[in-house]
């Protein structure tokens, strides 16, 4: 459940500036791991004009294939490592064998489709990993808490999924705006039928972007387990979370997903946080006992609704794009 | 064309047969030794109603929502939330069930008729999955264990009782045949021509001076009360509501059903949503693993089974012996 993922280390506390830091740096790693989720998701529509419901299971897949490799070396590290490879060989072929036929199709089509492949595929991993899902230890130098400054003590691993992700964010940046596979990708995504007329070999490019989402997916989902374990439907909420980064950031744009993912990533940890805490400030302690809790898990939507309302096209709508 | 020469088109036969079935299964089901069928029909019915008034809007008014079981679940909680606080007058709870549904669809059709495409069906999700949380998040009504109800909706008629299976079994069958004909009355009124040619080009209508958006979102909520009534029916034949009815899987299921039956056809919701339970819980029956078949199984109808059942059954032979669809 979300719930696991989105909280770290808290109870209902009196709101002081250790608490809110804290939980700002919660929100932002769930942001982190949004991100990851949203940028494969944005590309793979904004290129290949597919919604595919099927991205939460591979951020499982991610979770279950490089946990198990992380146990079978012994190395966390060397998991997340072969991960990659791994992921980027079954989102390929994941790409070529469901997915191909379906980018003629309309969405429904496409919605529909990929629904049936997530049954498929939870119902996989409950086959090979079991119904209870998959434990992953961290090693001990990633465990445990490091002093950063006013007093505030972070858990290491947290710091290190952060720094990981804005990494991946640089790095996915410079490929997509410097390098030439990046540049087949930015003509894709702005008009697939000339990019095709001019040579490029649609296919591939394709299945190269697909591979890519699926490792950031893969990525997101492993990095996230030692701290919630891998079980099976793990991805599906975070899909959601991820549909709705994609929305408000703006379809086909990395620049709006990283922010959207962010954004929401916070607003919605520390609604939960803190919520109830604000709400007291002009509620009756038990309305805003019981409002605070139903009203932070709708945060985030209402936030959707609110810039939907005067953005139909999300905040960053990429140029270009018809 | 005559009602019995129409039987001669296999889609149509394959419909009177549902509800042949759907008709005289009370009577039928325990002679064969087959008692348990008589609930599972009277689900199958239940989710047939919700499929009809999501082809309302999905077939007839191109408008893909990833949200509707949202107003099953809304429905069903009028009922399991006014029973737990001692209300159980049918009217009371209707009356709930409908004006809940109906708010929640305004509000909802409001803010993503704004939108269009890919974008609506990822809001549309996006705002049910907001009341599945609050249905979890409220401890009061069991959160995810949901709510048991210990008396059925009391209409305070004395010929009339819920209590009793085939009151609420026809019941159940008389709300379906009325969500049809009103379906038909729709989409066969001025306002269904709107909804249809805005379907195929909104732009366009709204040229001609219509203004589509009201109508869309007229649709949206008549087709919201519509399900509505099918949650408090469903609150009703399970005696329990839990935020799962509402859950993303049932409103991924539904679209399922509307398609496999064939869009914008009027009893192609009602096929499809038997097909797809009858399939569903054979294979259930078969195997605890039934999704690594029943998934794959999706999506070859996706793929190769278009236009769904009706489409597959009208399909006419061609010259070369082989088949178009």
């Amino acid at each position: 459940m979300p719930h696991a993922v989105r909280h770290g280390c808290m109870g209902i506390a009196p709101m002081d500036h250790v608490l809110l830091i804290e939980q700002f740096l919660n929100g932002f790693q769930l942001g982190i791991i949004l991100f990851l989720m949203a940028a494969g998701l944005t590309l793979v529509f904004g290129i290949m004009d597919l919604v595919n419901l099927a991205h939460g299971s591979l951020f499982m897949i991610g979770a279950f294939v490089g946990g198990t490799l992380a146990l079978l070396t012994g190395s966390f590290i060397l998991g997340v490592i072969l991960m990659v490879p791994a992921m980027l060989v079954i989102g390929i072929a994941i790409e070529m064998t469901a997915l191909r036929t379906l980018y003629a199709r309309d969405h429904l089509d496409q919605v529909l489709a990929t629904f049936g492949l997530i049954l498929f595929f939870n119902e996989a991993t409950r086959l090979i990993w079991g119904p209870e899902g998959l434990v992953v230890p961290l090693p001990h130098f990633l465990d445990g808490s490091v002093e950063i400054g006013l007093g505030i003590t972070y858990p290491v691993y947290r710091i290190v999924i952060i720094a990981v992700g804005l990494a991946v964010a640089l790095g996915l940046y410079i490929l997509v705006g410097r390098t030439r596979i990046g540049m087949l990708i930015r003509a894709g995504a702005s008009n697939r039928t000339m990019a095709g007329a001019l040579g490029v070999n649609i296919p591939k490019l394709f299945s190269i972007v697909f591979g890519i989402g699926a490792v950031l997916a893969g990525l997101a989902g492993l990095i996230i387990t030692p701290i919630t374990q891998a079980q099976i439907g793990m991805g599906e909420d975070v899909l959601i979370l991820a549909f709705v980064v994609i929305v408000i950031g703006g379809i086909g744009s990395i620049r709006g997903a990283f922010i959207a993912a962010i954004v929401t990533g916070v607003i919605d940890t520390m609604g939960r946080s803190f919520l109830d805490v604000l709400l007291l400030l002009f509620l009756p302690a038990n309305a805003a006992e019981s409002a605070g809790p139903a009203l932070s898990s709708m945060l985030i939507y209402i936030l959707m609704a609110a810039i939907l309302f005067f953005r139909p096209q999300g905040l960053f709508p990429p140029r270009g794009a018809q | 064309m005559s009602a019995l020469a129409s039987l001669r088109n296999p889609a149509n036969a394959f419909t009177a047969l549902v509800l042949l079935v759907f008709a005289t299964g009370p009577v039928v089901m325990p002679l064969i030794g087959e008692p348990f069928y008589v609930i599972v029909f009277a689900r199958i019915m239940v989710w047939a109603i919700a499929a009809v008034s999501l082809n309302l809007i999905m077939g007839y008014g191109g408008m893909i929502s990833f949200g509707h079981a949202v107003y099953l679940g809304l429905g069903g909680y009028a009922v399991g939330i006014l029973a737990f606080h001692g209300v159980t007058s049918g009217w009371a709870q209707l009356a709930v069930a409908v004006g809940a549904s109906a708010a929640v669809a305004l509000v909802f059709g409001a803010i993503s008729l704004r939108t269009r495409g890919v974008y609506f069906i990822m809001i549309t999700l996006a705002l049910a999955q907001m009341i599945f949380f609050l249905a979890v998040s409220a401890e009061q009504y069991g959160s995810d264990d949901g709510l048991n109800i210990l008396s059925r909706s009391d209409f305070g008629l004395a010929f009339y009782d819920l209590n009793d299976q085939a009151t609420l079994y026809y019941t159940v069958f008389a709300v379906l045949l009325a969500s049809v004909g009103i379906s038909a009355r729709l989409v066969g009124s001025r306002f269904g021509a709107v909804l249809r040619a805005a379907k195929s080009n909104d732009t366009r209508v709204q040229a001609v001076g219509v203004a589509t958006y009201r109508y869309r979102l007229t649709a949206f909520v008549i087709a919201g009360v519509m399900c509505g009534i099918a949650g408090f029916l469903q609150a009703n034949l399970e005696s329990f509501v839990s935020p799962d009815m509402m859950s993303w899987p049932r409103a991924g299921e539904l679209i399922f059903m509307v398609v496999l039956g064939g869009m914008s056809t009027l009893f192609g919701p009602v096929t499809g949503a038997f097909v797809f339970l009858m399939v569903s819980d054979t294979l259930a029956e078969w195997t605890i693993h039934w999704h690594i078949i029943f998934g794959p199984l999706l999506v070859l109808v996706v793929l190769f089974a278009r236009g769904g059942i009706a489409g597959l059954l009208n399909r006419k032979p061609s010259p070369r012996g082989g088949a178009n669809g």
